[in-house]
């Protein structure tokens, strides 16, 4: 224990000690800020997961009249806008800064200010979008937005500025978020801790970094242009002007398809901590998970038109941009085997993190394969926009994205809160989602091989259709009590739960060094680093993983 | 297999897409089976039981990792000559100085159809010859659609400023499903349409009795209801061949007591379903472009007598 070194150094500031709300506000610590990001990512995936629940409703039967067409409209506009802008984005950016520092042995991020900033900007973001509501009506032109619909001459209420102005404050705030990782990332680091021996959760924070430096300037670039159009008669996007209505597309998927792995990226890298913990094992093929993951973040530009197939491009292109598409499989299937093989010769402990984890692999490889048939531009020509297409990115986004967060969430909630959560109820969550999410999901790839197309607020009474539909809905609302579930248990947690301890699942990362929760300054004293494990090695300096590499 | 239109194609370019998808179905499966099966038994074979000894430390294999690169490289590439192969069949290059068939316009929330050769205007319901390859001219008068009719052909998007062409054919009589399926506004949801192969005999002579100028009404609440189309300024959006009404904004009604739906497929042609639809369109397609122009009863039942006998 003697060679215990020197937490990271980060920029001395001094905060003068408030309590209660205001020192929440004016916190540029990165574990409260890390707080208040999980915190109102929690609170927008409810609102978002009520959006989706009166979809459900309105399609429990053919024909139904719940809510009108425009309420519809602006129900899916604003489920898929919370959900991946103010719920998965902010809640992986939340366990970065939560946990980022504490992995890297480091006492804060490196600009904590900044830190502050994104996360304020992107509350901000978040406020002025569910403004809309109150003033005049929200958006009702999707999460895309396509042009001409997106313009004032078919979009003529506010809600589509207020959409505009929220994504922007939000992309700008990510933006600095991403440098600020980038740099603490890079500057940070304990000694001993070198690139190569960074945990695989700070890996892909820092690519998913660089994802997000380049791609978030395209769609604040674009809403800028759709803007000045809307206000200014630009006609940049509309046709009607001489504008391109092609173009914003465009513009929108060489954002939106990296902001896809932006999605998933950090959700590997939860996978990639609790598959090994859980199976008393390191990573198997630690090199290709983060190589794999550079290979995504870099193909992932060269694929945005796969999202235009329908469009009319030319021959050339759409083989181009199908075999760009095909290849993202290579680097995503390597990623699949090795956390497979992790467990291989394992002791695996399935605590509810761990069949999160488990379930992430089914689930995800079924998006990552419905995936490749759109890749085949030509089958891409009869499943897009359909409700096929629904289910292919709910199984990459819930069954991947937010199964890999509720396994973070069990993984770490007892670091930050001091707690564990019950695993008896944890079971139940898990097993209500899992089905419930099936249950809604699988469905709809036979729902829309069966020529249901998305976004329609009501469907003709055609054979299986109304069947096929009410599973979906009924499923719906088992996730929707699943998610309650999960919230009264973390509540519960908080005053009830079992003291968690440093190190409650007996990982080998830095964060569980030091108390849960951590105090101020994070850590007294950093072990020492000479490998991927630093506990692991400090409990076996006899099997430290360099000599077993070495020999 | 009706139900499920992918898989029940009546063209050859529909023909190419299934084999297509069934193919690469199969493929993707077994893949699926592999990992679920492989994970499975990770499950229970390596579940932590009460005095099993320590995990063996392992860190990797390069070889496999080559192993897992290749294979699914090997086929991708497979992939990549089926996806070749397809997209000639589904989208067949258009030869030089071929006229299109048709020249199809999307609009909120309805479809303009023109016969190029013959000048017949129709709406949501196309005709077709069997066994015709119909070259269509795509176009939108305003937003992004999308014409789908998956037993026939591919989709395309029908995009204002930039016209598309595609292919479609039915080797058999029948009717076929279609929809928009882009989201263009509220009603994206009622912009159905069908397409109606037909033997050429009959296509024939269905193209005849569209070319002929509709017979003026001879009941007498057959003429009040001509009289109110015009006193309404219904004629403001539509045209009946035959009458002062000309204008495109809206459906040709030249002919619609011939077609089968009204308003995108959201009601039946039915008098019943068009009284209804004169009367309230806003409750049958709240915010179509269609103005509720607060008919008494008397009038609507005048209208449908005028528009059903429009044949």
């Amino acid at each position: 224990m003697s060679e215990m070194v020197e937490a990271g150094v980060a920029p001395a500031i001094v905060v003068p000690e408030r309590e209660g709300l205001l020192r929440w506000i004016t916190s540029v610590d990165h574990k409260e800020i890390g707080i208040l990001y999980i915190i109102s990512a929690m609170a927008f995936f409810l609102i978002g997961g009520l959006e989706a629940l009166v979809i459900r409703l309105q399609l429990l039967a053919p024909n139904f009249h719940i809510v009108s067409p425009e309420t519809f409209d602006q129900m899916f506009t604003m489920h898929g806008t919370t959900m991946i802008f103010l719920f998965v984005m902010p809640m992986l950016t939340g366990f970065s800064t939560y946990v980022v520092p504490l992995m890297i042995g480091a006492r804060d991020m490196a600009f904590p200010r900044l830190n502050a900033m994104s996360f304020w900007l992107q509350l901000f973001g978040g406020i002025i979008l569910y403004f809309s509501f109150v003033a005049g009506g929200a958006s009702s032109a999707g999460w895309f937005a396509y042009t001409p619909l997106s313009e004032k001459a078919y979009s003529s209420l506010p809600g589509v500025d207020f959409w505009i102005l929220g994504l922007a404050c939000i992309g700008i705030g990510t933006l600095a978020g991403a440098i600020n990782f980038a740099v603490t990332i890079i500057c940070l680091r304990v000694e001993g801790l070198t690139i190569r021996r960074l945990p695989l959760f700070v890996w892909m924070t820092l690519v998913n970094s660089f994802l997000m430096i380049f791609a978030l300037p395209l769609i604040n670039a674009a809403l800028a242009m759709l803007l000045i159009d809307r206000f200014f008669n630009a006609h940049v996007f509309d046709p009607a002007g001489g504008g391109s209505a092609i173009l914003w597309q465009h513009y929108f998927w060489s954002f939106g398809h990296p902001e896809v792995y932006i999605m998933i990226l950090p959700a590997f890298g939860i996978i990639s901590e609790v598959i090994p913990v859980f199976s008393r094992k390191p990573i198997y093929g630690y090199e290709f998970v983060a190589a794999s993951s550079v290979a995504i973040a870099f193909l992932s530009f060269t694929v945005w038109a796969h999202h235009m197939f329908a469009v009319g491009m030319s021959h050339v292109a759409n083989l181009a941009f199908g075999i760009a598409s095909m290849t993202i499989a290579v680097p995503t299937g390597i990623k699949i085997f090795n956390w497979t093989a992790t467990m291989y010769g394992g002791r695996i402990r399935f605590t509810t993190a761990m069949m999160f984890a488990t379930a992430f692999l089914i689930t995800f490889t079924i998006g990552g394969l419905s995936g490749i048939s759109f890749a085949i531009f030509p089958l891409d020509w009869q499943l897009t926009d359909t409700y096929y297409l629904v289910a292919h990115f709910h199984y990459v986004l819930f069954g991947g994205s937010v199964f890999g967060i509720f396994a973070g969430f069990y993984y770490w909630f007892p670091k930050i809160s001091g707690r564990l959560l019950s695993e008896r109820v944890g079971k139940w969550q898990f097993w209500l989602t899992f089905i419930g999410f099936n249950l809604t999901f699988f469905v709809q790839h036979i729902l829309g091989l069966a020529g249901m197309p998305r976004r329609v607020f009501t469907y003709p009474d055609l054979p299986g259709w109304h069947a096929m539909n009410a599973i979906s809905s009924i499923g719906a609302f088992m996730l929707g009590f699943a998610v309650l579930l999960f919230v009264w248990m973390i509540f519960e947690a908080l005053s009830n739960g079992e003291i968690a301890g440093d190190n409650p699942w007996e990982a080998w990362t830095l964060e569980w060094a030091t108390t849960s929760p951590p105090p101020p300054e994070n850590f007294e004293r950093v072990p020492p680093v000479h490998g991927r494990r630093p506990l692991w090695d400090l409990a076996h300096p006899e099997r430290a993983d360099e000599l077993v590499a070495r020999s | 297999m009706d139900r499920i239109p992918v898989l029940a194609p009546v063209s050859p370019q529909a023909h190419a897409l299934s084999a297509l998808l069934i193919a690469v179905f199969f493929v993707l499966l077994a893949i699926f089976l592999l990992v679920t099966g492989l994970v499975t038994f990770m499950i229970i074979r390596y579940r932590d039981r009460p005095g099993a000894p320590e995990a063996r430390q392992i860190f990797g294999w390069n070889t496999l990792e080559v192993i897992w690169t290749l294979i699914p490289i090997g086929i991708l590439a497979i992939f990549s000559v089926f996806m070749i192969s397809a997209d000639r069949a589904a989208d067949p290059l258009v030869p030089p100085g071929r006229i299109p068939d048709l020249q199809v316009v999307g609009h909120q929330w309805w479809w303009e159809i023109n016969y190029r050769a013959s000048g017949v205007v129709a709406a949501n319901e196309i005709h077709i010859p069997v066994g015709k390859p119909i070259l269509i001219d795509l176009r939108s008068a305003d937003v992004v659609h999308d014409f789908w009719a998956p037993r026939l052909g591919r989709k395309i998007d029908a995009v204002p400023g930039h016209p598309n062409m595609l292919w479609i054919e039915a080797d058999q009589p029948g009717t076929y499903m279609g929809e928009c399926a882009e989201f263009c506004g509220v009603e994206h949801t009622w912009m159905r349409f069908r397409v109606i192969a037909q033997n050429r005999g009959d296509f024939d002579a269905w193209q005849r009795t569209q070319l002929a100028t509709p017979l003026s009404p001879t009941a007498p609440d057959a003429i009040a209801g001509a009289k109110l189309f015009t006193d309404k300024t219904c004629v403001n959006c539509h045209a009946i061949a035959g009458t002062v009404a000309n204008q495109t904004v809206g459906p040709d009604l030249s002919h619609i007591a011939s077609r089968v739906m009204l308003a995108g497929e959201a009601a039946q042609n039915t008098p019943d379903e068009l009284f209804r639809w004169l009367k309230q369109p806003d409750v049958i397609k709240p915010q179509s472009h269609m103005p509720n122009f607060k008919l008494t009863d008397d009038e609507a039942r005048e209208l449908v007598a005028y528009l059903e006998g429009l044949k």
